[in-house]
């Protein structure tokens, strides 16, 4: 027990710093515990504000206490170079460490143990938590929209087709690989087109028609969202090109067309072709409002994607082009075998930043009267018999999103990864 | 060779002049079965329809002009609180993922995974239809410091009443006159002769004390009025007096600015990191106090970086602001492109001003970032 200093705690006495640390520490964290749940306040006998902060006080003595340096145990080494460097760092971690006690206590509650998982009717929940019967009994709703309940097989069937024809590119055999560009890019597109026209549209081979404002869900979300995505790449890149074109027409039409759409909202686009679009056509003719949405989100996510193109496009050195053209190859020849592999490789996080913009805004096509996830979700809301459930909607729609966006995200890094090259 | 640079170009037009040529021909067509005249006649007509929360004097009677002015100035008013609150959070989150502190950057980063993989209409919708209607009724609310109520009509703070407020105003503008020429001079004393003036703090000083003697000598008085509790019948209740905000905009602030906030974070981690550490450590090694590297070597490197990216995220910032539509703040969309053309049925040209309201607010901004940036970068020799 030799020079025990409580201001600087050190090695020789490391047990009893450990204990007192620990003790004060959980002191704190069951004072503030106490105090937010139980609503019971220990330190009652002191004045207010000091009462107030009595958690933050005493978890700082702990963590002052166990501050020791090379104790040789691994993990109080790693603790105190982590989140106990000095006092500032301390209160801050205990700041956040409360933070965290604050609020995950309250959202377990609702999410888990007060929710109700069982039964068909609103009266079920009356524990306080999350209803999540209400999600239960419209999931069908959320995920196909008003596509009748017997032909959702059809939604289905799609899915999984095309997800498998996607998947397929995978296995190719190695000498076929140079034909796998043609499959994605155009192959694909059109079988996934006929099968949505035929198998999911219907009205022929005996399949029921069913209109696509019946469309509608999640299902909704991803059809928009494959379209917009497949067609806007090569627009993309078309404008991108022609935006570093040297003829001066080509030049300025691209430039003004991608500033024109990257200068206005989503969503007035999104009324222009609601409301303007039918007058610039002949009269009687109609477009789906399927097909005039997808058109809309196509050309407004193109001029994003040319800009990001494009500054693939300019990081390449010069050298490139030179040695391209001293080889003796064309314009066309030059961009598709030298210029954009290169460039495109380069734009793999701005190209999927991109994609996840666009599945992020199809939720606005609710502008034009098309209910997908969150549009069917603001219906069921206002469903007299279930009032009152709109915080279990929202958060369901939430993790469906953020599972599909950070999926993406995640994946396109892995993407930049394995196609990084040392230049 | 000149035919391979004609053609393209030639074609090029040719299909724009025939779409172009195509679309106006069918809209003159179309208008003329309708017996729709294009023009802006309409602007000057009687709007009749009233706007719930408006900056300037509105009602029914004005022309469609006003309240398109109406629905201009509160895109701006939410851009602008959007732009500053998600600048500030972006700073302090994004300077947070940089924390060597272990549970700091962890929870910086929960948060800009999770606001932003998930899409910004929702988050409004979440605010608005969900979070902001468990607030309790007007009756019920609990008074916050001392002056405020957050009820579920919307947050009732106090209001400042001026007194000679245009005297205050003039006073600010000539506080920031004097700031300017004093640093100027302060910088040529440095130049020249190496003195050095605590510039900040008479800066402050000058920024606080101006202002403050209008008080004594100028007239200058304010007053604050409080929100008072109000029946208006058996079981509604709403405050008087005070300034009323209405849960629209709070909503749509709140998810704007959280939204927002995160790329703003991401752009603020990858300008530090872009800096190298010889950077600091030069800047430490020739004598430069921790405050004075971070000053004069880090931030002006970092925000070249940062800036440009950032610009970006205020434009869509503006532009995402249209999403107020879906919940009736009555935006420019809200105003202008919803109820506006209902009433008139010109949908090309509500629609086209509408669109080239926000391109001309795109465009500013971008001119001016880039004359900005242009001002900032480095001038190599």
């Amino acid at each position: 027990m030799s020079n025990l200093n409580f201001l600087k705690p050190n090695k020789d006495n490391l047990n009893l710093f450990l204990v007192l640390g620990t003790l004060f520490f959980a002191l704190g964290i069951i004072d503030f515990c106490l105090n937010n749940f139980y609503e019971k306040n220990i330190t009652n006998f002191l004045p207010g504000y000091i009462s107030f902060f009595t958690p933050l006080i005493f978890s700082m003595i702990g963590l002052h206490f166990i501050r020791i340096e090379f104790t040789g145990i691994k993990f109080l080494d790693e603790l105190n170079k982590n989140i106990n460097t000095n006092n500032f760092n301390a209160s801050l971690s205990i700041c956040i460490i409360i933070l965290i006690i604050f609020s995950v206590a309250p959202l377990l509650n609702w999410f888990v143990l007060d929710a109700t998982f069982i039964g068909d009717n609103k009266e079920a929940c009356t524990d306080g938590g999350a209803c999540w019967v209400y999600i239960k009994t419209w999931f069908n709703r959320f995920m196909y929209g008003m596509y009748p309940n017997a032909e959702q097989w059809r939604v289905n069937a799609t899915f999984i087709i095309v997800l498998g024809l996607i998947g397929a590119g995978y296995f190719f055999p190695l000498n076929y690989k140079k034909y796998l560009t043609f499959y994605y890019v155009i192959f694909l597109p059109i079988i996934s087109f006929l099968l949505i026209y035929y198998l999911i549209s219907g009205g022929e081979f005996g399949l029921e028609w069913v209109e696509t404002g019946a469309w509608g869900g999640l299902s909704l979300t991803f059809i928009v969202s494959f379209f917009s995505l497949i067609f806007c790449f090569p627009i993309g890149m078309m404008l991108a090109l022609g935006r570093r074109s040297d003829l001066a027409v080509v030049k300025y039409s691209s430039l003004s067309f991608i500033e024109f759409w990257r200068g206005v909202p989503l969503i007035t686009v999104l009324f222009m072709s609601a409301v303007m679009f039918p007058m610039f056509l002949p009269d009687g003719t109609y477009v789906d409002k399927l097909i005039r949405v997808i058109v809309a989100i196509t050309l407004f996510e193109a001029a994003y994607t040319a800009e990001v193109i494009r500054g693939g496009l300019q990081a390449l050195p010069r050298g490139q082009y030179d040695a391209a053209k001293s080889l003796g190859m064309g314009y066309w020849r030059l961009h598709l075998l030298v210029i954009l592999p290169q460039a495109l490789k380069l734009v793999i996080p701005g190209i999927a930043n991109t994609f996840l913009a666009l599945v992020k805004d199809t939720p606005l096509i609710f502008v034009v009267g098309l209910l997908e996830l969150v549009g069917m979700l603001n219906l069921a809301k206002t469903n007299p018999k279930w009032l009152g459930f709109s915080m279990e909607g929202y958060v369901f729609a939430g993790i469906i999103f953020w599972i599909i966006c950070y999926s993406m995200s995640k994946y396109s890094q892995k993407l930049e990864l394995k196609f990084k090259t040392d230049r | 060779m000149k035919f391979k640079k004609i053609l393209p170009q030639f074609l090029t037009l040719l299909f724009i002049v025939l779409i172009f040529g195509f679309f106006t021909m069918n809209a003159q067509e179309n208008m003329d079965t309708r017996g729709i005249e294009f023009g802006f006649g309409f602007l000057t007509k009687e709007a009749s329809f009233d706007i719930q929360f408006s900056l300037i004097d509105y009602d029914g009677s004005m022309s469609y002009a006003r309240a398109y002015l109406v629905g201009l100035l509160n895109t701006l008013l939410v851009s602008f609180i959007g732009i500053i609150l998600s600048t500030l959070l972006g700073a302090v989150i994004g300077v947070a993922r940089l924390s060597p502190n272990y549970l700091i950057d962890k929870t910086a980063s929960f948060y800009v995974e999770f606001f932003r993989n998930v899409p910004l209409l929702l988050q409004i919708f979440f605010w608005y239809f969900a979070a902001l209607r468990a607030l309790p009724m007007p009756e019920d609310a609990p008074l916050i410091f001392g002056s405020s109520f957050m009820t579920i009509k919307g947050l009732y703070t106090p209001a400042p009443i001026w007194n000679n407020f245009d005297i205050f105003m003039i006073s600010l503008v000539v506080a920031m006159f004097v700031i300017y020429f004093f640093n100027k001079f302060a910088k040529k004393k440095q130049e020249e002769e190496g003195i050095q003036y605590p510039k900040f703090i008479i800066s402050l000083g000058i920024f606080i004390i101006l202002p403050l003697l209008t008080f004594i000598i100028g007239g200058v008085d304010l007053s604050w009025s409080f929100p008072e509790l109000k029946q208006l019948a058996k079981t509604s209740f709403t405050y008087e007096g005070g300034m009323g905000i209405p849960p629209e905009l709070i909503a749509l602030t709140l998810a704007l600015t959280l939204y927002t906030a995160t790329f703003i974070a991401e752009n603020v981690r990858a300008g530090i990191q872009g800096i190298g550490k010889g950077q600091k450590e030069a800047a430490a090694s020739i004598g430069l106090t921790p405050n004075q590297v971070l000053k004069l070597v880090i931030l002006p490197q970092a925000l070249r970086i940062i800036i440009p990216p950032t610009t970006n995220q205020y434009l869509n910032l503006t532009k995402n602001s249209s999403l107020a539509a879906a919940i009736a703040y009555p935006d420019l969309v809200l105003v202008f492109a919803g109820t506006a053309m209902m009433q008139t049925g010109r949908a090309i040209e509500i629609v086209g001003i509408t669109m080239a309201t926000y391109l001309t607010i795109s465009l500013a901004i971008s001119v001016f970032m880039n004359w900005y940036n242009k001002r900032i970068a480095i001038q190599e020799k």
